[in-house]
């Protein structure tokens, strides 16, 4: 399949996710969405990677996962300790930071 | 052969993106992440990047994915289906729940005619030409030794990255000294507090001699014990809270 | 010891004092402020004696020295230094000064003695002679005008020195702030003449005016008649004379000093000192003239209808200075500082023996109240009639000689200033009129009962302290007079001080009897050598003409001031009732004051709420402060309104921004 194909799937599931942030009331779900964004772009560099024909895209794919993992990890650890202290995990009703 | 099995991965992949957005139980969200992201790796199989898939698979799907279900099975949580959602209610109102859908489309359509629209010749071509070996493109080694020789200082800071995440991790869900629990308050002092001598501070520290931090959790803590003026002297700007 | 040293000394004694007096007064016990105040002035008086003996010791034509300590303004054009003019002139009125103010001093401390505010009087007596002695002996127009703000200040401060009298305030509100009226002028006059001299100096002014200006070119003229706007305000002449009568809510021995004997002379000497400008500038003198006659015909006819002793006094005062003005605005200089001289014994003689007589009556100051003290204070009676008579022009006292010759110089001139002459008289019957009017009330007729108690020999005492003015009660706490009232039989101090200008006032006038000695313009000659109109003129039928007429209208006025009040009181009654008209103008001090409140003060009064009340609320403080305020918080609140707090809100923005960038990005390619 020509490159645009992935391309144009790449830039679907990263459109997708971007709605789905801007959408979805739970935090859980919010932090999916950003997943799905971030393997949109994944699959972005990787094809971009085959195009060229060197690795660089690969080991930028591979560090975006990476970062994607920290970053999970990080944000579940936050969404627990807000269901611990009994606050409702709905993204609208965490809204204290405001000016 | 390929066409096929890219139309089929490409159509689990946003399947399970769509699935992920719109499906109301967020444990199925999980499950539908997990079916992008597997659709995803074979993705990168056709697209010559074995390693790349493998640690797909392996790492998100396997360790990401799993974490996941572990927090929503704890902390679970229900919402409303995607359609009440858009129809608006809760305080954002349905503006917000339009405007994200237009928002969506048009980063679609903007990031389409980006990526397709580039006027790169290659685009429309299958790529670079491929030569299977064991150093070949894609392969485990082939990557490691992009990363060990041009992408080393990307690997490390990748990896104190790593080791971030796992201290504020371990900080996160530590029950005591970090985050305050339920009815213990601890004092907010800061350096100020601790270096300032004693009756140079607040008025309420001339009436009742300690920095006003530790006397309001102090009134608070011992809720019973009658509030003397320490707490009520000088604070009248903050109590009514300002703007 | 150099001359100029000795000019330095004068200035330093009063300054000691002040400061001594002024930072010492928790610590002086008893009366020692008025003791250390007293001699800081002696002392002044000894160092300007020391300058005299050492000024004639130079030569004739070396007389006018000049000594300089430091930088006072020195930038672009002008160069200033604290510098003092050690001549003639300069040492006639520091020796006036000192002199004056030393009995003064000694005087002030039996008058104040239990006075809550004894060592702040002394503090600022001896500010107000200093200020006075820098005043004359400034060497350039720029420390003239520091010692003209002081003496101005001292003024103030004296004036409201009983500060919880609301009168005592307003008076000392409404002096200052004719001063500054002519301050202004002074400044603004100096301006004027600076421009074409480039050169604050006097001596080098003096030098370059002739050179520069061209006799009657419009910046003199501009000059000198804004110089005369300041004299004008200090010298008390019309129009800028309403705050002196309201300055007699000062102690009485501070009526004597500043506003008989020194400080409402600083015009005279100011237009003396300035006679080089003023002589290039005709229209200005004319003007002096001119004022200065009407100033003394107005104020003598004022005096004749005040019940307030003191004021009586105050206008006596006015219409005196009128005549110096008058006499140094034609060319009278030595005429003119020699009434100066004589004046300043009597009218501070006049002063004391008031406050005696006041203190009889514990603080009452209405002639309508007193009568017959002529036995009950016989030092005092006769301390008032010899500077009656010497003010009345009566050979051989004083008076008569120094006002006389004014008014012979006048006549001599010719022309227009005949009516200057005829009004001088004019002014001189009146002025026996009134104050023998005075005297004839206070001590002549039935003893009032304060009279008849001190002749039994107990001082009156009241039980009620009470504003003479108003008659509103007081206490005699701090900022009210002390309960202590005394007369002069009784204080040594007081009796001393008395005696020794009631000898100036009597004696005074033998150093210039004209034709015999000359002792004053031989004196101040060396100032005046290069004015034409100096020398003195051959005098003649004039002279002894403008004598016996002197001394007759000065006894006819006497001898109806005796018909009148002594002999047939009901007279007085009866003319007031016939000329209603004329005595209304009079008694209201010709309107003056009604006009000045409505074409000054209500108007600024008017500008000055709408400035508050209007511009400064609404366009100051709701439109610019209040805008700026109001479009700072509105734009905040606008950018508040971002951080909602909403996390998809924010996310909505970051993609809003991203693809923002991203299609400009598109747009490029």
């Amino acid at each position: 399949m020509a490159i645009g194909w992935y391309l144009a799937v790449s830039a679907i599931v990263f459109a997708l996710g971007a709605a789905g942030v801007m959408v979805r009331r739970n935090p859980l779900v919010v932090l999916l969405c950003l997943e799905l964004m971030l393997n949109g772009a994944n699959l972005a560099l990787v094809a971009f990677s085959r195009m060229w024909g060197n690795g660089d895209g690969q080991v930028f794919a591979l560090i975006v996962m990476t970062v994607a993992a920290c970053e999970v990890c990080i944000g579940l650890g936050l969404i627990v300790a807000i269901h611990r202290r009994k606050l409702p995990i709905d993204v609208d009703e965490l809204r204290e930071l405001q000016g | 052969m390929s066409q096929v099995l890219f139309f089929i991965a490409g159509f689990g992949a946003i399947a399970g993106a769509v699935g992920v957005v719109m499906l109301r139980d967020p444990f199925y969200a999980v499950l539908a992440l997990v079916v992008h992201l597997l659709s995803l790796a074979v993705l990168f199989l056709l697209l010559r990047a074995e390693f790349v898939a493998a640690v797909q698979v392996v790492v998100y799907a396997g360790a990401v994915m799993v974490l996941y279900v572990f927090v929503v099975a704890y902390v679970g949580g229900r919402e409303e289906p995607i359609g009440e959602l858009l129809r608006g209610r809760g305080p954002a109102g349905a503006q917000l729940r339009l405007g994200a859908a237009i928002i969506g489309g048009a980063l679609l359509v903007e990031l389409l005619i980006a990526l397709l629209g580039t006027g790169l010749e290659a685009v429309g071509g299958d790529g670079a030409p491929y030569a299977p070996g064991p150093k070949t493109f894609g392969t485990p080694a082939y990557i490691g030794q992009l990363l060990l020789t041009r992408f080393l200082l990307v690997f490390e800071v990748a990896s104190l990255l790593l080791l971030i995440a796992a201290v504020g991790a371990v900080v996160l869900a530590r029950r005591r000294g970090g985050i305050e629990e339920d009815g213990e308050r601890r004092v907010a002092l800061t350096p100020l507090d601790l270096i300032r001598p004693r009756e140079t501070g607040t008025m309420a520290e001339g009436v009742g001699g300690v920095p006003f931090a530790i006397a309001r959790a102090r009134e608070e803590n011992d809720g019973a014990r009658a509030s003397e003026p320490v707490a009520t002297a000088g604070t009248g700007a903050d109590e009514e809270g300002g703007w | 010891m150099t001359t100029t040293t000795f000019g330095w000394l004068v200035l330093l004694f009063p300054l000691l004092g002040t400061l001594i007096v002024g930072f010492g007064y928790r610590v002086l016990p008893g009366r020692s402020a008025g003791v250390i105040g007293t001699a800081a002035i002696g002392l002044a008086f000894a160092a300007a004696l020391g300058a005299l003996i050492s000024l004639e010791s130079h030569p004739s034509s070396h007389q006018e020295l000049t000594s300089s300590l430091w930088n006072y303004a020195n930038t672009v054009g002008v160069d200033a230094k604290v510098s003092i003019l050690v001549d003639p002139l300069s040492v006639f009125m520091i020796l006036i000064v000192s002199g004056i103010s030393s009995m003064i001093h000694l005087y002030s401390i039996s008058y104040l003695e239990e006075d809550r505010g004894f060592a702040r009087y002394f503090a600022y007596l001896n500010f107000f002679v200093f200020s006075m002695l820098l005043l004359v002996l400034a060497g350039n127009f720029l420390l003239l005008i520091v010692g003209w703000a002081f003496v101005g200040a001292a003024s103030y401060l004296l004036i409201s020195f009983w500060y919880r009298r609301t009168t005592a305030t307003r008076a000392g509100i409404k002096a200052f702030v004719i001063n500054v009226v002519g301050d202004a002028g002074l400044v603004l006059g100096t301006y004027f003449i600076f421009k074409h001299t480039h050169t604050l100096d006097f001596l080098g002014t003096f030098a370059a005016a002739p050179h520069v200006f061209h006799t009657g070119e419009a910046d003199i003229v501009a000059g000198c008649l804004l110089l005369l706007v300041g004299a004008i305000a200090k010298s008390a002449q019309i129009p800028l004379h309403t705050w002196l009568p309201d300055a007699m809510e000062g102690p009485t021995p501070v009526s004597a000093l500043i506003h008989a004997a020194t400080m409402v002379t600083a015009g005279v000497y100011l237009i003396a000192r300035m006679h080089v400008l003023f002589e290039l500038a005709p229209a200005a003198q004319d003007t002096g003239a001119v004022i200065g006659a009407v100033t003394l015909l107005i104020a003598g006819t004022i005096a004749l209808v005040q019940t307030d002793i003191k004021r009586v006094i105050a206008y006596s005062t006015m219409s005196q200075i009128g005549y110096m003005i008058m006499g140094v605005s034609v060319g009278a200089y030595a005429a003119g500082m020699f009434h100066l001289m004589t004046h300043a014994f009597f009218k501070a003689l006049l002063f004391m023996g008031a406050g005696s007589i006041i203190g009889a009556m514990a603080g009452e100051q209405s002639l309508q109240k007193m009568g017959g003290f002529r036995k009950a204070l016989p030092f005092t009676f006769a301390c008032f009639v010899i500077g009656g008579l010497a003010l009345s022009g009566i050979p051989p006292f004083s008076g008569f000689f120094s006002k006389d010759e004014i008014l012979l110089v006048t006549g001599e001139l010719g022309g227009w200033h005949w009516t200057l002459y005829v009004i001088g008289y004019i002014g001189a019957f009146l002025t026996a009129i009134y104050t023998f009017r005075m005297i004839f009330r206070a001590f002549y007729g039935d003893p009032v009962p304060e009279a008849q108690e001190l002749e039994a020999g107990h001082l009156h005492h009241v039980e009620v302290a009470r504003n003479p003015a108003t008659g509103e009660v007081e206490d005699t706490d701090v900022g009210f007079p002390g309960p202590h009232h005394t007369i002069a039989e009784r204080a040594q101090g007081m009796r001393f001080a008395m005696t020794v200008l009631a000898i100036g006032a009597v004696g005074a006038g033998l150093v210039q009897i004209p034709e015999v000695d000359e002792v004053i313009t031989n004196f101040l000659r060396p100032t005046f050598a290069d004015s034409p109109l100096y020398e003195p003129h051959t005098r003649n039928g004039l002279l002894v003409f403008g004598l016996c007429l002197g001394t007759a209208l000065g006894l006819s006025g006497i001898a109806i001031a005796y018909r009148i009040w002594v002999k047939n009181p009901a007279f007085a009654v009866r003319a007031r009732e016939r000329f209603g008209a004329v005595y209304e103008l009079l008694a209201h001090k010709w309107y003056f004051d009604e006009l000045i409140d409505a074409l000054v003060v209500r108007p600024a009064a008017i500008a000055g709420r709408f400035a508050t009340g209007t511009f400064e609320r609404v366009f100051v403080q709701d439109t610019l402060v209040g805008g700026s305020t109001g479009i700072v918080r509105a734009g905040s609140a606008a950018v508040r309104a971002v951080q909602s707090g909403f996390l998809r809100y924010y996310a909505a923005l970051l993609l809003l921004g991203v693809s923002g960038v991203a299609f400009y990005f598109l747009l490029q390619t």
